[in-house]
C-alpha cells in the first residue's frame, strides 16, 4: 500500500530524513519508535504533504501513485490521514461541520455524492459511541478548550468517521489517562481490517499493549535503525534507546518487508 | 387599493428604485446639483409642500459643509457636479439581453443562487413585467395591512401617510447631520418607509432589495422605520450594483425609531461593487444609519456584513434615550483587492441601565484597509449604563491593513465599559489540518473564515446568514495562495 524509498527531507536547508525505506502492505499495523527529534513528526508530515519540507530524494507511493506529486487535500482524499500530535483549534468552526465537509469533500473525490443531514448524524452518533465522547462535542468549535485528551479523542472520532486507507497516528497516547488509552485503542482496534493499514506512532510500550502491532521500527537521527516484530518494543522498553545505538548492526538493519 | 397593472408598475419602480418607468427618457435629470434639481425632484414625486422646505433646508446647509476627511480612506474628489440626481431605470446602453452581460458577473449570481429573472434585473436588463413575485407581494401587502403594520417606499408614504413621515422623518438623523446626511436629505429618491403599531410583533421578515443599476448616477435612499409601543420588526436590507469602470456615489440615511418596549432588528448584507482587481470602479457607501431608542426598555439591533464597495463609511449608531433600553451593533467587514471600509458604530448612553454590544469582525485580504471606529458615550445621567466592546481583526497576506479606533467618552463614573481586541492571522497549522482532512485551501479558508464571524452571522435571519456565507467565499476567492 505504502512504499517509501530512500527518502530524504529537510527543512531549511537542514537534512532531517536521512533516508527512509518503509513498506506498508494492506491490514498491517506499524509501529514507530524513538528519540525526541528523531523525525517521526517529520516523516508523518512529509507522508502528508505539509508545506515547509523539501525532499531531498527518494520516492514515496502510496496505492500505485506517485504520493509526493499531489497536494495535501488530494493526499487526503486517497486515502491518507494524519492524527495530529498537537491538534489545532479552529475558533468558530463546529466540530460537526468541519466533519461533514471533510467527509462530502472525500465522497465527492470518490464520485460519490454528499450525505444528507439525516444519513450524516446517523452516521456520527454511531461513531462517537466508538470513542465514548459526548455528543456535546460535536457542536462546539473544533478542538477550542478541549482538554489535551478530548482533543486526542476528537481525531481519533475524525479517523472513524473518514475510514482512510492510511491512518498515522502521531502520539495519540501521550497526554492520555489509562481509560482514554483504552477508549483510544479500541477505537483504533475496531478500524482495522484487511483493507486498511496503520502507522502508530509512539513512545510508550503501553498503547502497544492495546494495539498490537506487526512491525515496530526504531528511527534515530533521521533513518530507521532498527525494525523488528513486536518484540522489539519490549526490548526498547527493557533497554531504552541507548541499547540500539550500541548495537553495532543497527544502522545497517534492512528495511522492513524487504 | 391600486389594481393589479399599478402594483406591476410599483413593483418595478420599487425594485429599480430610480424607477418611474413610463417615458423613462424625459425622467432623467442631467448631471448638476443646484435648488432647480431639488425642486424637479420633489415636483416629479408630487410631495407636499413641508418636504419641499425640508429639501431646500437641507440643500442650502449641505452648501455649507465640506466632506468629512477623517476617515481612514482614500479617494479622488469627487465632483458633485458631474453627478446626476435623478435617473431612470432604463440605461439605453445597457444590455438587451443576458448575453449581452459580462460573464464573469452572470458567474457570480448564479453562485449566489439568484434566480434567472433576478439575474436580469440585477444585469440592467429590462425585465418584462410578468414577475412571479408580484402577486406574493400583494399577498404579503394585505396579510401586513391586516395587523395595521404599513410597509411602502417612502415615496408612497409621503402621499399616503404624510403626517407619519412629517413626524418621523429627520428626528433621529437631522437634515444638516452631516455632509453626506445633508446631501441626501435634499435629494433622496426613494426608500422605505415602515411603521409597525403598538403591540403588534411584524409577522414576516420585512426585506427590500437595492440596486444601482444606471451609469453616473448617484444612489440616495432614505429609510425611515417606527416601531410603536410593544412592536417588534425584523427588517432586511440587502444591495447589489453592477459592474461599471467609474465609481458611483451611494449616501444613504437610515431611521430607525423604537418607542417603549419595542424591538428593531435590522440586517444589512451589502454587496455593491467593490471595484476590480484593479481598484478600478466599484460604489463610493457614504451612509447615515442610525436608531433611537426612544422609550423605556426598547431595543435596537444592527447587523451588517459588508463585503461590497470600494468605500464604506458607515456607522449605525444607537441613541439610548429610554431607561434600561438596549443597543447593539453586530459587524463583518471585508475588504479585499483595494477596497477601503471604515466603519463602526455610535452607542450613546443617555437613560438610566443602558446596555450595549458590540461585535466587529474585520477581515482584510489583497491590499484591503479595514478599519473599525466605534464610539462609547456615556451622558452624565446615565447612571449604571454597560458597554461590551469587542473587535477582532483577521489578516489574509501581508499587504493589508487593519485598524483600530475606540472611543469612549465617560462622563458617568458608575459606567462599566469593556473593549477587548484581537488580531490574528490564518494560520499555516489550521489551513494543513483542512487540508489534511480534504478540504480544498479555499474551502479551508472560507470555513475558517467563517468561523471568525460566526458571532455576527447567528445574529442574521437564517436566508441572509446563508447568503452571507456564499458572498464571503466569492470575495475571497483568490486571496490565499
Ligand atoms: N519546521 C522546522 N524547522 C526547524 N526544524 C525542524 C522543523 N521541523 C522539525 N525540525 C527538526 O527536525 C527534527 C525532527 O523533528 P520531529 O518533530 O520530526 O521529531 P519527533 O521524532 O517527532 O520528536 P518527538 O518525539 O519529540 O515528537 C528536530 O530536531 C526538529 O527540531
Ligand atoms: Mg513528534
Amino acid at each position: 500500500m505504502l512504499s517509501i524509498k530512500n527518502l530524504h527531507a529537510s527543512v531549511e536547508g537542514t537534512p532531517i530524513l536521512k533516508g527512509i525505506d518503509l513498506d506498508v502492505a494492506a491490514g498491517e499495523v506499524h509501529a514507530i519508535m524513538g528519540p525526541n527529534g528523531s523525525g517521526k513528526s517529520t516523516l508523518a508530515n512529509v507522508i502528508a504533504g505539509r508545506d515547509g519540507y523539501d525532499v531531498t530524494a527518494g520516492k514515496v507511493v502510496f496505492r500505485g501513485k506517485n504520493l509526493l506529486e499531489l497536494p495535501v487535500e488530494e493526499r487526503a482524499c486517497e486515502g491518507i490521514f494524519l492524527a495530529f500530535q498537537y491538534p489545532v483549534e479552529i475558533p468558530g468552526v463546529s466540530n460537526l461541520y468541519l466533519l461533514k465537509t471533510a467527509l462530502n469533500s472525500i465522497r465527492k473525490h470518490r464520485g460519490l455524492n454528499d450525505l444528507s443531514a439525516v444519513e450524516f448524524l446517523k452516521l456520527i452518533k454511531e461513531k462517537i459511541k466508538l470513542v465514548e465522547m459526548k455528543e456535546e462535542f460535536l457542536h462546539r468549535s473544533v478542538n477550542e478548550g478541549f482538554s489535551g485528551g478530548e482533543k486526542k479523542r476528537n481525531e481519533i472520532l475524525q479517523l472513524a468517521v473518514l475510514e482512510p486507507s492510511l491512518a498515522i497516528l502521531d502520539e495519540t497516547d501521550s497526554g492520555l489517562d489509562i481509560d482514554a488509552l483504552k477508549v483510544v485503542a479500541n477505537g483504533v482496534n475496531s478500524l482495522r481490517d484487511e483493507q486498511r493499514a496503520m502507522i502508530v506512532v509512539t513512545h510508550y510500550q503501553r498503547l502497544l499493549d492495546y494495539i498490537i502491532p506487526d512491525k515496530v521500527h526504531v528511527m534515530a537521527n533521521g533513518r530507521i535503525v532498527k525494525s523488528g516484530d513486536k518484540s522489539l518494543a519490549l526490548e526498547l522498553e527493557k533497554h531504552g534507546y541507548a541499547w540500539i545505538a550500541q548495537d553495532p548492526g543497527a544502522a545497517a538493519a534492512p528495511p522492513a518487508g524487504s | 387599493m391600486a389594481s393589479p397593472a399599478n402594483d406591476i408598475d410599483r413593483l418595478i419602480k420599487r425594485e429599480y428604485k430610480e424607477g418611474f418607468v413610463t417615458d423613462i427618457d424625459s425622467e432623467t435629470l442631467p448631471p448638476g446639483l443646484d435648488e432647480g434639481v431639488v425642486r424637479a425632484i420633489s415636483e416629479k414625486k408630487r410631495e407636499p409642500e413641508f418636504m419641499l422646505e425640508w429639501r431646500l433646508n437641507a440643500y442650502h446647509h449641505w452648501l455649507t459643509l465640506t466632506e468629512p476627511q477623517w476617515a481612514h480612506v482614500h479617494y479622488e474628489p469627487i465632483d458633485y457636479q458631474a453627478i446626476s440626481y435623478y435617473s431612470a431605470p432604463k440605461d439605453k446602453d445597457g444590455p438587451k439581453s443576458l448575453d449581452e452581460v459580462d460573464p464573469k458577473l452572470l458567474e457570480t449570481y448564479e453562485k449566489l443562487g439568484i434566480p434567472l429573472e433576478e439575474q436580469k434585473m440585477l444585469a440592467g436588463v429590462a425585465v418584462d413585467a410578468v414577475f412571479d413575485s408580484v402577486s406574493v407581494k400583494t399577498t404579503f401587502r394585505e396579510k401586513l395591512a391586516e395587523v395595521g403594520v404599513i410597509f411602502c417606499s417612502i415615496s408612497e408614504a409621503l402621499q399616503e401617510h404624510p403626517d407619519l413621515v412629517k413626524q418621523y422623518l429627520g428626528s433621529v438623523v437631522p437634515a444638516g447631520d452631516n455632509f453626506y446626511a445633508a446631501l441626501n436629505s435634499a435629494v433622496f429618491s426613494d426608500g422605505s418607509f415602515v411603521y409597525v403599531p403598538k403591540g403588534i410583533r411584524c409577522p414576516m421578515e420585512l426585506s427590500t432589495y437595492f440596486r444601482i443599476n444606471a451609469m453616473n448616477t448617484g444612489q440616495f435612499e432614505r429609510t425611515l422605520i417606527i416601531a410603536d409601543e410593544g412592536s417588534y420588526v425584523s427588517y432586511l436590507e440587502g444591495c447589489t450594483a453592477p459592474m461599471r469602470d467609474e465609481n458611483q456615489l451611494h449616501a444613504a440615511v437610515v431611521e430607525l425609531i423604537a418607542m417603549k418596549d419595542a424591538q428593531i432588528k435590522y440586517s444589512t448584507v451589502q454587496n455593491w461593487y467593490p471595484g476590480d482587481e484593479h481598484g478600478r470602479g466599484g460604489i463610493y457607501n457614504f451612509v447615515t444609519k442610525r436608531g433611537a431608542c426612544r422609550g423605556g426598555n426598547s431595543k435596537i439591533s444592527w447587523t451588517q456584513v459588508e463585503t461590497g464597495s470600494a468605500i464604506t463609511w458607515k456607522y449605525p449608531s444607537v441613541l439610548l434615550e429610554g431607561d434600561n433600553s438596549v443597543g447593539e451593533f453586530y459587524s463583518v467587514a471585508l475588504t479585499n483587492n483595494w477596497q477601503q471600509a471604515d466603519t463602526g458604530t455610535k452607542m450613546v448612553h443617555i437613560g438610566k441601565n443602558t446596555a450595549s454590544t458590540i461585535i466587529s469582525k474585520g477581515i482584510s485580504a489583497g491590499h484591503g484597509q479595514n478599519a473599525y471606529r466605534g464610539l462609547v458615550k456615556v451622558l452624565n445621567q446615565a447612571d449604571n449604563a454597560r458597554n461590551y466592546s469587542q473587535c477582532d481583526s483577521l489578516l489574509m497576506g501581508d499587504r493589508c491593513g487593519a485598524h483600530t479606533f475606540p472611543y469612549m467618552e465617560v462622563k458617568n463614573p458608575t459606567a462599566q465599559v469593556e473593549h477587548e481586541a484581537t488580531t490574528s492571522k490564518i494560520s499555516d497549522d489550521q489551513l494543513f489540518y483542512c487540508r489534511q482532512r480534504g478540504l480544498s485551501e479555499e474551502d479551508a479558508v472560507s470555513m475558517i473564515v467563517n468561523g471568525f464571524c460566526k458571532e455576527v452571522f447567528k445574529e442574521l435571519p437564517m436566508e441572509f446568514a446563508v447568503e452571507a456565507r456564499k458572498l464571503l467565499e466569492i470575495s475571497l476567492e483568490g486571496a490565499v495562495g
